[in-house]
């Protein structure tokens, strides 16, 4: 009489293609681990085919039941689920990722077999064998690539989600993997189009101006295209769209937040004393890769008269502390524990910057409609900067916040359509919604 | 001077917290049964759908209690004592006060029906009802649901997030039909089905069966229908929760009656949100305004008055928003289910049927009255305006781009309801 093969039917389904997803990628992993093993130096194309074979196969599977229900973002059961809401798998997959960091940074010859299984990838496409980077921009790569399907499928009801994760996808996979190595291919330097100082804070230092200048034409462009991008671009981008044109659409910190810290996102701290925090921390980093860019150039300036080593050393600690522990290991390893975006609120330069144009001098906010909000939350839980958007929704004021990266995740799960993203003039961005 | 609030639901803490921005020096104590800390009763089915915790709900952190020196109890009042202006807790304390806001919210309705207090049969209103409804749904694959409003929408969104198939009861002909026009109505019927919820239309609880004198076991239909089921949801409206105050010479009727100050019959004794009910409306208005806006807004008004600027409390423009599944609903001005004769009716929707758009007129002088929009954001502060403002149709219809209020990139849905209403004038 009753119908309940309705219910049943859909988990079951549902479930179906998550196991055989997950026992893929499970599958992936263990022939990484074997490969690590050594059996990747004998076997480098066997073992380099089924990661990605695996790997890519498991994550589409595994991302089919988002793009069967019907359009609509649906968070069900991720505060429920161990993974999601910091239990007992979440630090499992924390430890890992966190253990794979250190190990690519500082023990590489740990993954001698591992690199060895990308040599086919490498040399097609950089004509020279892989090593621990090369590696490691695989596994990024893929990593942004198959999320950013189950992404797709997760917001596809929403097109400014779509269209911001295909195109973080592809400058990851362009930009940030493809032509590096085919620069290398063509001896020129291993140029990355899509990242600029003080993120990549090399690419102001004067080592690498000149070895970029010394290496021909193209080097120059580099270093025209990077001073461009630092000086002249970001500002004006910044005016008109936010920080949002960098830190969501095209930048690989950023897209390998979105994508694979997308399942982690609501455990960002929203706390007041968090954005205390936030705000020391981050623009502590800015100052400290200014002075450290400044000193290298006051002591190049000096043929090294003045400070000797002193600059060096101080570069040397920046790329350890912040270009290696920060934005990699705590960055990326910590993403179930304490959110997805933990170097770029905390520790990124560039969001830094960034946000103080987007605080001072932008066209951007995120408006709040009148006083349809019913201060449910939804927005806040789900900002992946930790941002209380409710906080300003509830009392009808806009948001404009230096850290917010302009995700568009709390106007897309607002259940009232309060929240959108918007540029408009920058006059009367601060006033707030009364009631006449 | 010593202001007591019984309730920390939305009215009172917009009281309380305007009370504390216009006077530094008051005493704020808030009385609340249900928890110790505000938290928004509008995202329970949220926290039963794993989306947010508990403690995403709190609009404020704990510490923004005392910061403000807003004293927080939770307790039961059982007594008032308008005589000696007192009230008397569930752990027999007596607290004085000088200024009473009473600010109680609704209970559920129930109807006396045979079986409504077995296991498995219940209503959702508070953090209560929520634990209740996590126990009552643990293992279990079939659910009814009685009342086809707001709650009743939301509760069978719950069941369906936990794989449990729901039949919805509904009294009228299509969802929710008794607020909505037949159109909307349907293209939202339509939208839960597609969801594999089973909507019975003209239907009506006749009775709730047990075996074991437990748990419900299933119910039966005024058609004679029995459904099996192991859950029963009762979202059949709230009434105002004032059961304490029957002899204290307070002013009740269906809730508690109040001027358009928010002021009851006894002097230093007020009521706001929910359980208030307004002694003279404007026609068009109801006597009892059971939503988070109003609450909030007469939060507000009566914070005013309690700090000695006496303030009318203003509905305005009428508005309301609600979510269906995955469909968002915003209302502005007062659209009936069905128009009067002085008025016309504009309605558009998409070939996806997720999607529509509603404009309400007055045939004679073409002004605007009202919208509804389905699957479409806009803007409140343009609504308003025009409806105030009494813009005509035309005008309207040819300016809606101002009020678009969807994400970047979506589609411009105003073009094409530009066209299919001047389409219509030409026929
Ligand atoms: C599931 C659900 C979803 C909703 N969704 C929406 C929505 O989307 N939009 C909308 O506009 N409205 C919505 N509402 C309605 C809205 O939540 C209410 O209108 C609003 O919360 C009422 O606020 P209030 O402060 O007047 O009362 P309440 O929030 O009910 O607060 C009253 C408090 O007083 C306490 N109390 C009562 N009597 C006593 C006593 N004697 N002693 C001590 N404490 C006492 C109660 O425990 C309660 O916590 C929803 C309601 C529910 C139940
Ligand atoms: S999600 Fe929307 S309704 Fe909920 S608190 Fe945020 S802005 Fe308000
Ligand atoms: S405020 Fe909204 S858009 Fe900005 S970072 Fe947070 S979720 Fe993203």
């Amino acid at each position: 009489m009753q119908d309940h093969s309705l219910s049943l039917a859909k988990p079951s389904e549902g479930l179906l293609s998550q196991k055989i997803g997950a026992s893929l990628i499970a599958a992936a992993i263990l022939c990484a681990i074997i490969a690590a093993f050594g059996q990747g130096e004998t076997q480098s194309v066997l073992f380099f085919g089924l990661i990605i074979v695996f790997s890519v196969a498991g994550g589409m599977i595994f991302s089919i039941p988002y793009f069967k229900e019907i359009p609509g973002i649906k968070n069900n059961g991720i505060m429920h689920s161990p993974a999601t809401n910091r239990g007992g798998i979440a630090w499992g997959i924390g430890i890992l990722m966190t253990g794979f960091y250190i190990i690519l940074y500082w023990f590489p010859n740990y993954l001698e077999g591992l690199i060895r299984a990308m040599d086919p990838l490498s040399i097609i496409l950089r004509n020279k064998a892989s090593d621990q980077w090369f590696l490691y921009g695989t596994l990024y790569t893929l990593a942004v690539i198959i999320m950013g399907i189950r992404f797709i499928g997760k917001y596809r009801s929403n097109r400014y989600q779509v269209l911001r994760t295909l195109s973080v996808m592809f400058f990851q996979l362009g930009f940030a993997f493809l032509i590096p190595a085919f620069l290398l291919k063509l001896n020129q330097p291993e140029f990355y189009f899509s990242y600029f100082w003080p993120l990549k804070y090399s690419y102001l230092f004067p080592n690498d101006i000149d070895y970029l200048i010394q290496s021909g034409n193209i080097g120059v462009f580099m270093v025209f295209w990077g001073l461009v991008m630092t000086f002249i671009a970001t500002p004006i981008l910044t005016y008109n769209y936010g920080k949002r044109w960098y830190c969501s659409w095209v930048c690989g910190c950023g897209a390998l937040a979105e994508t694979l810290g997308d399942p982690y996102r609501q455990n960002s701290n929203k706390s007041l004393q968090a954005w205390k925090v936030e705000r020391w921390m981050v623009h502590s980093v800015l100052v400290f890769v200014v002075l450290t860019t400044a000193l290298l150039w006051l002591n190049s300036w000096k043929n090294g008269t003045i400070l000797g080593d002193a600059s060096g050393l101080f570069s040397q600690c920046y790329g350890f502390l912040i270009g290696s522990v920060f934005s990699g290991v705590i960055g990326t390893g910590f993403y179930p524990i304490m959110g997805s975006r933990i170097w770029c609120r905390f520790g990124c330069p560039m969001a830094a910057i960034l946000g103080l144009f987007q605080r001072f001098k932008s066209k951007f906010r995120i408006t709040t409609n009148g006083g349809q909000c019913i201060s449910c939350g939804n927005c806040s839980t789900y900002c992946e900067m930790g941002i209380d958007v409710r906080a300003y929704a509830q009392k009808g004021e806009n948001i404009i916040r230096a850290s917010c990266v302009g995700c568009g995740i709390c106007s897309a799960v607002c259940p009232r359509g309060v929240l959108n993203l918007e540029n408009l003039a920058e006059e009367g961005r601060f006033e707030s919604y009364k009631r006449q | 001077m010593n202001i007591i609030i019984i309730g920390n639901g939305i009215t009172g803490i917009t009281c309380a917290r305007n009370i504390r921005k216009k006077n530094s020096d008051a005493t704020i104590t808030v009385i609340s049964e249900e928890s110790k800390h505000f938290y928004s009763r509008t995202a329970l089915m949220y926290i039963y759908m794993g989306h947010m915790k508990y403690e995403n709900t709190k609009p404020y952190e704990d510490w923004f209690w005392s910061k403000n020196r807003i004293n927080l109890i939770q307790a039961t009042v059982n007594h008032l004592n308008t005589e000696d202006k007192s009230i008397q807790l569930d752990d027999e304390r007596i607290l004085n006060y000088d200024k009473l806001v009473l600010a109680t919210g609704s209970i559920s309705n129930k109807f006396g029906f045979p079986g409504e207090d077995l296991n498995g049969v219940q209503a959702l209103y508070n953090l209560q009802d929520l634990q209740k409804m996590e126990k009552n749904t643990s293992n279990i694959s079939s659910a009814v649901i009685v009342g086809g409003g707001l709650i009743g929408v939301e509760m069978a969104e719950m069941l369906h997030s936990r794989n449990i198939s729901v039949t919805m009861l509904i009294r009228e002909n299509a969802y929710w039909a008794n607020a909505l026009p037949q159109e909307e109505a349907q293209l939202i019927g339509n939208h839960l089905q597609k969801h594999g919820i089973k909507l019975k239309f003209n239907t009506e609880l006749k009775e709730i069966r047990t075996i074991d004198q437990l748990s419900v076991h299933s119910i039966v239909t005024q058609q004679d229908e029995t459904i099996y089921c192991q859950f029963l949801g009762i979202t059949t409206g709230v009434k105002p929760n004032i059961n304490f105050l029957k002899n204290s010479g307070i002013d009740i009727e269906k809730g508690i009656v109040v001027n358009e100050f928010l002021e009851t019959n006894i002097p230093d004794i007020f009521a706001a949100g929910d359980c208030a009910q307004f002694r003279f409306i404007k026609t068009g208005e109801a006597p009892i305004e059971q939503l988070w806006y109003t609450g909030k807004m007469q939060g507000e008004t009566l914070a005013n008055t309690i700090c000695g600027n006496k303030t009318t409390y203003d509905r305005g423009i009428w508005f309301n928003s609600a979510k269906f599944f995955d469909l968002e609903f915003q209302t502005y001005g007062k659209v009936l289910p069905e128009i009067t004769h002085e008025q016309e009716s504009f309605y558009w929707e998409h070939e996806n049927g997720k999607i529509s758009f509603r404009a309400n007129y007055n045939r004679s002088d073409r002004s605007i009255i009202g919208f509804n929009f389905i699957g479409i954001r806009f803007r409140q502060v343009i609504a308003e305006h025009w409806i105030r403002e009494q813009k005509q149709i035309e005008y309207v219809i040819d300016n809606l781009k101002q009020g678009w209020f969807d994400p970047e990139f979506s589609d411009s849905h105003y073009k094409k309801i530009a066209k299919s209403f001047n389409d219509n004038l030409i026929n």
